[in-house]
């Protein structure tokens, strides 16, 4: 029997007066990784936002409906915005290594809380970094900026990043937009490395990728969630023509 | 239709290019001359003893050096006051509020407060430091009036330094789980502070060549300034009283070439330590 890790019942976003997501009603099993796919615009990377309340940050930003998230509702009064952001860990569609070590980098959210233990903080990065499939690579110069590693390489920190927050999810935005084949490759190996331990969803506008790596997909279009199964099943047996129609490249 | 200057594309461009070139020589060649008169005439003045004697006889002997300690202490409260003040200002408008009436009416009393003309500032720390608040005529008033004076300054630059910094380093960052706070103080200012050292040392520069606010509100003390309390004369004062008076031009320009030089080494020394600050960050 599958555990759920997060219930979305009947959840609508708004930006202002613009309904950017419609009655969305899904559940995220516990480790497995659920692909969302969808054309632009979708509500694909919006949904996202909402499960961690990035979307707080933009003023006129409303919702409805519920989210519980570990049979929380996290948009209850109650609810510790700070600690749902390092239980959802978050990575962009762009690496946004921020201007500092690869070190620093990585320890950024374990120093927020206060932690400086430099023998804890030299665990912590060795084991996301390896969790992340980028220790070898970079083992040798941790105190070098950031700034210097490939694309591919800035967004497995970004990964090892999030790690390093102790998550129970992992959120990626389309992480592998602006990366070559190789290093996309390397990403999909390191994220059916990790569901073993997180739960992970997996925005992405490759449904090629979704196909590869996604244990069950969704298809979400113009703000609405069209259907979600297996993904076997979405792509061979999708029950909505326009599922069908965005798989096989009539519009996207 | 009379007869018209119809010039080839090619020959217009070449006049454009030396008219451009024209006057960007000009700019450069006023700065030169600024230099070369200051310096031919001050640096014949300048020995170990102009810096570190006191004036005598109302500064026709003698050196500068309390002018050059006072300049020191009321440009040091000035950007002690303003830079904190200023840099709250700019981070409580760029990272604590959303664009609406009020942050516009901030910025643009800012943006009044720039144009105002210094002499105004002094006339100003007169009443409200020297007079109501019973400062006198003292280092303080003269600092704080100075701090207001860039106040504006600091503020400008600051904002526009920290707008630039990129939106996603933010999100990243509270997507790490920081508060508004750690985020301004790990991401936001490390990154902006090129730009607000920028605005620091405009003010420096400012604070230390501003004559019309200090001579009210600092007086014109020639005494090494003793406490917050002391009278005292700035080197842009002591500069405009020896050549106004005409008490004697040679050390007006002992004075003036110490001023200039000293701005000058500021400016190098800290656009020498930015760019060292931002090579080790990238």
């Amino acid at each position: 029997m599958k555990q759920r890790g997060i219930l979305v019942r009947d959840f609508s976003h708004y930006y202002g007066q613009t309904r950017s997501l419609n009655n969305i009603n899904l559940d995220v099993y516990r480790n497995e990784i659920l692909g969302i796919i969808g054309p632009a615009k979708s509500g694909k990377s919006t949904f996202l936002a909402c499960l961690n309340r990035l979307n707080d940050l933009i003023p006129g930003s409303r919702v409805e409906g519920k989210i519980l998230i570990d049979e929380q509702d996290i948009y209850g009064p109650e609810v510790d915005v700070v600690a749902l952001r390092r239980k959802l860990g978050m990575v962009f569609a762009t690496p946004v290594p921020l201007p500092l070590t690869i070190y620093e980098n990585i320890v950024f959210g374990v120093r927020l809380l206060g932690n400086n233990n430099r023998k804890e903080l030299d665990l912590i990065v060795q084991d996301s970094l390896e969790k992340a499939g980028l220790w070898g690579e970079v083992k040798d110069r941790l105190h070098t900026s950031a700034l210097k590693l490939s694309g591919g390489q800035q967004q497995r920190l970004c990964i090892a990043r999030v790690l390093a927050l102790k998550p129970q999810y992992i959120m990626l935005d389309e992480p592998t937009s602006g990366l070559d084949p190789i290093s996309t490759m390397k990403i999909e190996d390191s994220l059916r490395a990790l569901k073993k331990d997180y739960t992970i969803i997996l925005v992405t506008n490759n449904t090629k990728q979704a196909a590869r790596v996604a244990d069950r997909t969704a298809f979400f279009l113009m703000g609405e969630l069209v259907e979600i199964d297996e993904t076997p099943v979405v792509f061979t047996r999708p029950a909505d023509k326009r599922t069908e129609a965005y798989l096989l490249g009539k519009f996207g | 239709m009379g007869p018209q200057l119809r010039l080839q594309p090619r020959t217009e461009q070449k006049v454009v290019q030396f008219l451009m070139y024209f006057m960007t020589s000009l700019a450069v060649l006023v700065l030169v001359f600024i230099l070369v008169v200051i310096l031919k005439n001050g640096l014949p003045q300048l020995s170990l003893e102009f810096l570190t004697r006191n004036p005598a006889d109302m500064g026709r002997e003698g050196g500068i050096l309390s002018t050059i300690v006072a300049t020191i202490f009321l440009t040091f409260i000035a950007l002690l006051v303003a830079t904190p003040l200023g840099v709250g200002t700019a981070i409580y408008l760029t990272e604590y509020t959303v664009e609406s009436r009020i942050t516009k009416v901030i910025r643009f009393g800012a943006e009044c407060l720039a144009g105002i003309p210094s002499i105004i500032f002094g006339l100003f720390g007169f009443i409200l430091f020297v007079n109501k608040l019973k400062f006198g005529w003292s280092i303080l008033s003269g600092g704080l009036t100075l701090a207001f004076m860039v106040l504006p300054t600091i503020i400008r630059t600051s904002e526009e330094a920290i707008k630039a910094v990129p939106q996603a380093y933010r999100l990243v960052s509270f997507s790490l789980g920081s508060t508004r706070w750690q985020t301004v103080t790990r991401v936001v200012l490390p990154s902006a502070i090129p730009g607000i050292v920028t605005g620091v040392i405009l003010s420096i520069g400012r604070s230390i060549g501003e004559t019309a606010a200090v001579i009210f509100t600092a007086g014109s003390a020639l005494r090494m300034p003793t406490s917050l309390f002391s009278s005292s004369r700035t080197m842009s004062v002591h500069f405009y009283i020896l050549a106004k008076e005409g008490v004697s031009m040679p050390k007006a320009y002992g004075t003036a070439a110490v001023l200039v030089i000293s701005i000058l080494v500021i400016n190098i020394a800290t656009y020498y330590l930015m760019e060292k600050y931002i090579r080790r960050k990238s």
